[in-house]
């Protein structure tokens, strides 16, 4: 579309111009997509239809990663080189595309790990891609890779296609919802506290007192929100979830809603998560239709609507608040906490944010009933868990298993054990915002007391593993390039922390480090952890803090 | 009136009405809590993290700027975890801009031993300074994203929104819309982001033009 | 390297101000955060439009005509070639002998003086004294008669008091504010910022009334796109809905207001139908605002220029006070009237008598026993100072004239650019037989003087300047005087021993101040309002008079127990449209104001780098009458009044509306005052600026007169 072209723009505005400022991320996605980038007068226009000042829509484009000011070729691709597609042979794919006439963005982790090296032509999702010449289909399509042993919350999943809501109704969906809405919500709520649910996306905070602090908190309206901008590298659980079983996060979302009494919903999906975000759009399109969204959900008097959104490319925007100014059209910086999202969320008012995983066990709960759910699990880790296995295993794929299996199960039982003809070396648990285990703790339990104990994260359900032949330097130096890439830089901390830890470990890993080196390395990521604001920064010298303990050789300098 | 919150800081009993910040309060008592990116007159955002402190039973440390006193609550506001937080900071700061007219950060690299070459061969932000109004220059290589000027323009004071930020994290800058120079944006000229700027990277162009020995 | 707190010297607001100084230069100038008035925020003209202050074009000698000027062929003399420099004892001492030539050949009637809303309420009292004392003329006035006049007159007959009744930075404490014919954001920015404060900070509701679509438009609840001319209908209907809806404080009008019956049946005809049909105003948005101001707990209307500047000025100030008596929002907190003075010093020239019908502290000139207060103080024999009123500005004019006035002394003011109608102004300028300009540059109406005394900039002064809302604040010499210069109260003084001397006077009237405080100490002693007010008080914060006495410690809100004529006036009203309505001739309606980058006649804002941001007069014309005068943006074109024309370019906005079009007057390459007209209130004397009828044609590049001077903006 030439730029002079501002009709289409202009129509889409049309639609959107009512929203007003929480429109500004799906207008200028539309435009990205209408003219390839974001050129000057479109801005403008953006800027003026929806009523945001200029130099901030300016600020909101710059600040995430899909849209650009800039022109790009007419093909534009997205080459994750993170660790696990890096030790699969990203870089030599890389320098093959320099003869070709497409744009290469090289992407933070593309949730597609366990396809690896994986890249995103054209909004398609493509696997095990060798070098060769760019089209749609180079490479293979991929298709969710599900092990382990039980299949409850991905149930619905590993058919290489989107749940229908007849075919999701067949197998027995809704009919917690169904059940749901013949409860006082107070009931809902206790039944959430009484199952032991914690949230899946990190933090592990507890589901159920989450949604009571967000129902008692008082405002004149009320959100809920998926949080399904899964970008944890190493991480792709909440994508096959939100591709394969659409309707098993609705569901759960819907029920949030009632419990708490909000009446709009936001489904926030990743940016690079095309298909899950096309999948999660039809879903909710055929909820609508069939009556279980709108003003009656069901019949009932609970009035409950959704829109899904789209992130644009900033990982930090899987911190709730930074969630919520994206939402509202504004740059994802994390705000300070408190106050908290209970009662203080999107645009200002009560909220409960959950993680895809978190609400797809919420229909399973109110299924299997508490004392069922509970059976799973350890006392303190209750209910089933998925697990991202990547790197270098025989099977890496999503597997499902209850709570207190150990590492070695997983590893070996379930993902084949290491790769033929190698041993292990580390496993990078809880993903670049994770630490390291070694051999040593294989027999830890996978529940949140266990690896607590062993001084490891669960974090997303990351379990990164690396044989023998890899030099643990670069994988560090890759993941500080991700946080410096990511890094929002509102805080110092954090802004200058991951810059100043990227290029420490680019003389490590060039085997020039100084001697002073691995004293600032700890000093940095110290106060990283320490003193940065959101998460992001208080883990993004997870890792290296880890290996420095574990493996102080690795960081010696001359 | 809500009964004042009882708590300690480093050891001294204070009092401080409820919604008082920890900084505040503090000041209120005599003990001083080093802030960079504060200002009084503007919103707090917590972002140099110079003012962390350590709080009782929190697993990291709490930016007393924008933490409120809390009944009980235990602060230290000079433990070696704080100041190692400060100094690096400052270390960090000092690696990446243009310190020569921010002597109240330099006092604070003193105070706290910081040392201005911690990091050899670190990235500075270095941008070619901006002379394109008659009335101030914007030199962004003293820029340290306090964020003063974007919030004075914005709701802290003008509700003129002329500035904004322009990439993001390290490579963060203050820009107009999609650069454009100052009189063509909404800017009013105001100078509101001159007064708050507090390294010299927002100047009167006078005062500019003095220094450079240009003034007429 | 110094700091050096003082005042603004612009606008009514009253920033406080610190100039850096380094080696006798200003390098730069911040404001203290705790600052009362403004919080530490400035606007483009206090914080960077200092620098006139070292301009070249800057007079810092005496300098006097070489060629004698002439009733009738009187030239304006630009170029410092047609002057010649003199010493201060020669250019005072030409001055003396021809101001006492022609006064003691013609009498006081001969004899003018246009004091200066921008010098120190010092200067002011002494060059008013100066002229009554010495001249015994009342023909004393200075350019409030041409912004708020219609305020002040309705004003002093409804309550008694003509200032802003509270306090601006009050204004977040209002529920609804009403701002009608201001352009806040441009002429008062730090109000306009407490005021988006308000709205956007504290929930309140703004009202906008005003035939420009002005910024603050975007922060009201409801905007009443009137056509100029029509306040009165629009806000008298108003008060009909209130009236018939009964949302009045009836305890109020019963216990504090008086002619209540009387207003109530000629409001009987103003319904809302026929506010319609005269002001285009939709009569729905009418009754919304009539009750959304009534139902209010707290709620002030603030006002400026476009209110009083009309031919019925004093009714359209009338017709918003109407409006707060009738609901009770005056005389407390979050209340009020509140007219936004434009000057930096307009309220305190006022207060020290640079007026024609009051002697300091709006004391009559025609009550006996007050014309004897001042002739005691200053030494004036019993029945020496007139009991008439003098001539208002533009009647000053008006008077030039072989009977009537000859001899005009013109303190830091620019009638040239000013005045309505400037090419009836020019034709009479030509006319005196002297003309003495005390100012910083040679500007319009100083190029026509014989003689130019060099006065200082407020940099170079001590003195005290009185805000918008009362609030008299210090002004303090940061930088010796540039050149010779002179502070114009030494100059007054010097120059009024000289006058003394010559016209034989048996006892001075007191001219030997050591500095300006003594001079507010006198005028405290006989102005009640100012007894308490004393440069050491004011360090701080200053003082918001009245200040009684010494230990009272200022008003911030007045009329909290009584009107200071007691009882409030309801004055009943009717409607009379604007002098000019527009024809098939003359179809437009002009509005003339200002503009964020300019200040008035330009003398200090086009000799600054201000002028780099704003360098050319623009029209605002609306794209509806840009289309159907087939013009387009940045089009020069030509604009006719009856009285005149000028040739500038238009830029196409939305800011106006179709029908207005809108010219700033700051201009002298397009003179807004060459079109307006010059017909007076009756009352107030006051010019309708606001209002007058013009036709607009294409026109050549090459007929403006500076062609090259086009700076793009974005907000422009």
């Amino acid at each position: 579309m030439p730029e002079s072209d501002l009709s289409p723009l202009h129509a889409v505005l049309e639609e959107l111009a009512s929203q007003g400022r929480a429109a500004l991320l799906p207008a200028l996605h539309a435009a990205q997509d209408l003219y390839g980038h974001i050129p000057e007068p479109v801005a403008f226009e953006i800027g003026r239809v929806l009523r945001v000042p200029l130099a901030e829509v300016h600020g909101v484009i710059d600040f995430y990663a899909l849209f650009s000011r800039e022109p790009a070729a007419k093909t534009v691709i997205q080459v994750c080189n993170d660790p696990v597609c890096a030790m699969a042979g990203s870089e030599e794919f890389l320098k093959t595309l320099r003869r070709q006439n497409v744009t290469v963005h090289q992407a933070p982790c593309l949730g597609l790990c366990e396809h690896a090296p994986a890249i995103i032509v054209r909004e398609a999702q493509r696997g095990h891609v060798k070098p060769g010449k760019i089209t749609e289909t180079i490479g293979e399509a991929p298709r969710s890779l599900l092990g382990g042993d039980i299949a409850l919350l991905t149930r619905n999943c590993g058919t290489g296609r989107a749940t229908a809501l007849l075919e999701y109704e067949a197998a027995g969906g809704y009919l917690a919802l169904r059940k749901v809405l013949t409860l006082p919500p107070d009931q809902v709520i206790a039944e959430i506290k009484a199952s032991g649910l914690v949230g899946r996306g990190g933090a592990a905070f507890p589901t159920g007192l989450k949604w009571e602090g967000a129902a008692k908190a008082t405002g004149e309206r009320k959100f809920v929100v998926c949080n399904g901008d899964e970008a944890e590298p190493g991480t792709f659980k909440d994508r096959v979830i939100m591709e394969e079983d659409p309707h098993g996060v609705l569901e759960g979302l819907i029920i949030a809603a009632y419990a708490i009494g909000a009446n709009k919903g936001y489904l926030f999906i990743r940016g690079e998560y095309h298909r899950a975000f096309k999948t999660m759009a039809v879903a909710v399109a055929e909820a609508r239709a069939g009556g279980h969204l709108g003003a009656s959900v069901l019949g009932s008097d609970f009035a409950f609507d959704v829109e899904v959104r789209r992130g644009a490319g900033a990982y930090v925007c899987g911190e709730e608040t930074a969630l919520f100014e994206a939402i509202e059209g504004k740059r994802g910086f994390p705000r300070v906490k408190p106050p908290f999202p209970t009662t203080h969320g999107l645009f200002g008012m009560p909220t409960v944010i959950n993680n895809v995983e978190t609400l797809r066990n919420v229909p399973l709960i109110l299924t299997l009933g508490t004392a069922r759910y509970r059976s799973l699990g350890t006392e303190k880790s209750p209910g089933p868990k998925l697990f991202c296995v990547s790197g270098d295993v025989a099977r890496p794929g999503l597997y499902e298993v209850p709570f207190g299996v150990t590492i070695r199960h997983l590893l070996e039982d379930l993902a084949g054990g290491i790769r033929k003809g190698h041993r292990l070396q580390a496993i990078l648990f809880g993903g670049a915002a994770g630490a390291f285990a070694t051999e040593k703790d294989l027999d830890v339990r996978l529940s949140f007391e266990d690896l607590r104990a062993a001084g490891l994260p669960l974090g997303s359900g990351v379990v990164m593993v690396f044989d023998e032949s890899r030099d643990l330097r670069d994988i560090l130096l890759r993941l500080a390039r991700f946080f410096a890439h990511e890094s929002c830089g509102k805080c110092y901390p954090c802004q200058i922390g991951t810059q100043r830890q990227m290029e420490i470990l680019e003389r490590i890993a060039a085997g020039g480090a100084l001697l002073s080196d691995a004293a600032c390395l700890s000093d940095v990521g110290w106060t990283m952890t320490d003193a940065s604001l959101c998460g992001l920064g208080q883990t993004a010298a997870s890792a290296v803090i880890s290996a420095l303990k574990l493996w102080p050789r690795l960081f010696e300098g001359r | 009136m809500d009964t004042p919150v009882q708590l300690t800081i480093d050891d001294q009993a204070v009092s401080a009405a409820p919604g008082t910040t920890i900084h505040k309060a503090a000041r209120a008592a005599g003990i001083v809590i080093p802030t960079i990116c504060y200002h009084d007159y503007c919103t707090a955002n917590a972002l140099c993290r110079i003012c962390v402190v350590e709080v009782e039973g929190s697993r990291t440390l709490v930016p007393a700027c924008v933490a409120f006193v809390a009944e009980g609550m235990r602060v230290r506001t000079q433990t070696e975890r704080v100041r190692r937080a400060r100094k690096n900071i400052l270390e960090m700061l000092a690696s990446t801009v243009d310190l020569s007219e921010a002597p109240e950060i330099l006092a604070l690299m003193k105070e706290y031993g910081a040392d201005a070459q911690r990091f050899p061969g670190a990235l500075k932000r270095d941008p070619p300074l901006v002379d394109d109004n008659p009335m101030y220059i914007r030199d962004y290589a003293k820029c340290i994203l306090c964020w003063r000027c974007v919030q004075v323009c914005a709701s802290d004071a003008q509700y003129t929104y002329a500035i904004n930020f322009e990439k993001r994290g390290f490579h963060t800058q203050i820009s107009t819309f999609f650069q454009r120079p100052m009189p063509l944006t909404t800017c009013v000229f105001c100078g509101q982001c001159v007064g708050v700027c507090p390294t010299g990277a927002l100047k009167s162009r006078r005062a500019w033009l003095l220094e450079q020995g240009m003034l007429e | 390297m110094s700091i050096v707190t003082t005042t603004c010297p612009y606008c009514g607001v009253g920033c406080k101000l610190e100039l850096h100084v380094k080696d006798g230069v200003i390098y730069n100038v911040t404001s203290p955060f705790n600052s009362v008035v403004n919080h530490g925020n400035l606007c483009v003209k206090g914080r960077f439009g200092y620098d006139f202050v070292y301009s070249p074009k800057r007079v810092t000698v005496p300098l006097i005509r070489k060629v004698p000027q002439v009733p009738g062929s009187r030239t304006q003399a630009f170029d410092r070639s047609e002057w010649r420099e003199a010493t201060w004892d020669e250019a005072l001492d030409l001055v003396a002998d021809r101001l006492t030539g022609i006064y003691s050949r013609d009498g006081s009637r001969a004899m003018a003086v246009y004091c200066c809303a921008k010098a120190t309420n010092e200067d002011n009292y002494l060059l008013q004294k100066l002229f009554r004392a010495l001249f015994r003329t009342h023909n004393v006035d200075h350019c409030t008669r041409l912004c708020h006049a219609g305020s002040v007159v309705a004003l002093q007959m409804a309550v008694g008091s003509s200032a802003m009744s509270n306090t601006a930075a009050e204004v977040v404490e209002n529920d609804v504010f009403i701002i009608t014919g201001s352009n806040t954001t441009e002429n008062h920015p730090i109000i306009a910022l407490q005021m988006k404060a308000a709205v956007e900070k504290h929930g309140a509701k703004l009202i906008v009334v005003d035939p420009r679509r002005v910024e603050m438009v975007d922060y009201a609840t409801l905007w009443l796109p009137l056509r100029p001319g029509t306040d009165v209908a629009v806000f008298s209907a108003m008060a009909h809905v209130i009236l018939k809806e009964k949302l009045c404080d009836e305890a109020f009008i019963r216990e504090r207001t008086e002619n209540m019956e009387a207003f109530a049946a000629s409001m009987e005809k103003f319904t809302p139908e026929f506010a319609e049909s005269v002001s285009g105003v939709k009569r729905n948005l009418i009754i919304e605002a009539a009750r959304l101001y009534a139902k209010a707990r707290n709620a002030a209307i603030y006002w400026s220029l476009g209110i009083p500047e009309s031919s019925h000025g004093t009714d359209n100030a009338f017709s918003l006070i109407h409006l707060a008596l009738l609901t009770g929002h005056i005389g407390r907190r979050g209340n009020g009237l509140n007219p936004l003075r434009g000057q930096n010093n307009v309220q305190g020239a006022s207060d020290a008598g640079a007026m024609p019908w009051h002697f300091p502290g709006y004391q009559p000139v025609d009550d006996d026993a007050s014309a004897r207060k001042f002739e005691e103080a200053w030494h004036v024999e019993p029945g020496g100072l007139g009991r008439k009123r003098g001539l208002t500005t533009t009647e000053i004019v008006s008077a030039i004239a072989p009977e009537g006035v000859r001899a005009l002394y013109i303190m830091g003011e620019n009638p040239m650019m000013s005045e309505p109608n400037l090419n009836h102004t020019r034709h009479k300028l030509q006319d005196l037989e002297f003309l003495v300009a005390q100012d910083l540059f040679i500007n319009e109406s100083g190029a026509f003087a014989d003689v130019l005394l060099p006065a200082t900039s407020w940099a170079e002064k001590e003195g005290t300047f009185t805000n918008t809302d009362r609030r008299v604040q210090l002004v303090r010499q940061a930088i010796e005087p540039r050149g010779q210069s002179r502070p114009d109260w030494k100059i007054l003084c010097d120059l009024a021993k000289r006058l003394e001397a010559r016209l034989g006077r048996p006892e001075s009237a007191f001219w030997d101040y050591a500095c300006p405080s003594e001079i507010l100490e006198e005028m405290g002693r006989l102005v009640p309002d100012y007894a308490g007010v004393k440069y050491g008080r004011l360090a701080e914060e200053g003082l918001q008079t009245p200040v009684y006495d010494d230990q009272h410690p200022g008003t911030p809100v007045l009329f909290t127990e009584r009107f200071t004529r007691g009882r409030a006036k309801f004055h009943p009203l009717d409607f009379r449209p604007a002098a000019e309505t527009p024809d098939k001739e003359f179809p437009f309606i002009l509005t003339t104001g200002r503009v964020l980058e300019h200040w008035h006649g330009g003398s200090m804002t086009r000799n600054s780098k201000l002028d780099d941001l704003y360098p050319e007069a623009l029209m605002e014309l609306h794209p509806d009458d840009a289309k159907r005068l087939d013009l387009s943006d940045k089009q020069p074109v030509r604009v006719r009044s009856r009285r005149g024309e000028v040739v500038l370019r238009i830029t196409v906005t939305t800011r106006t509306t179709p029908g207005v079009v809108f010219i700033p007057f700051h201009f002298r390459e397009a003179a807004a005052n060459l079109l307006t007209n010059d017909v007076l209130d009756p009352l107030a004397k006051i010019p309708e600026y606001k209002a007058c009828a013009v036709r607009i044609s294409p026109a050549r590049p090459e007929d403006l007169e500076k062609p090259e001077a086009r700076q793009p903006r974005g907000r422009y």
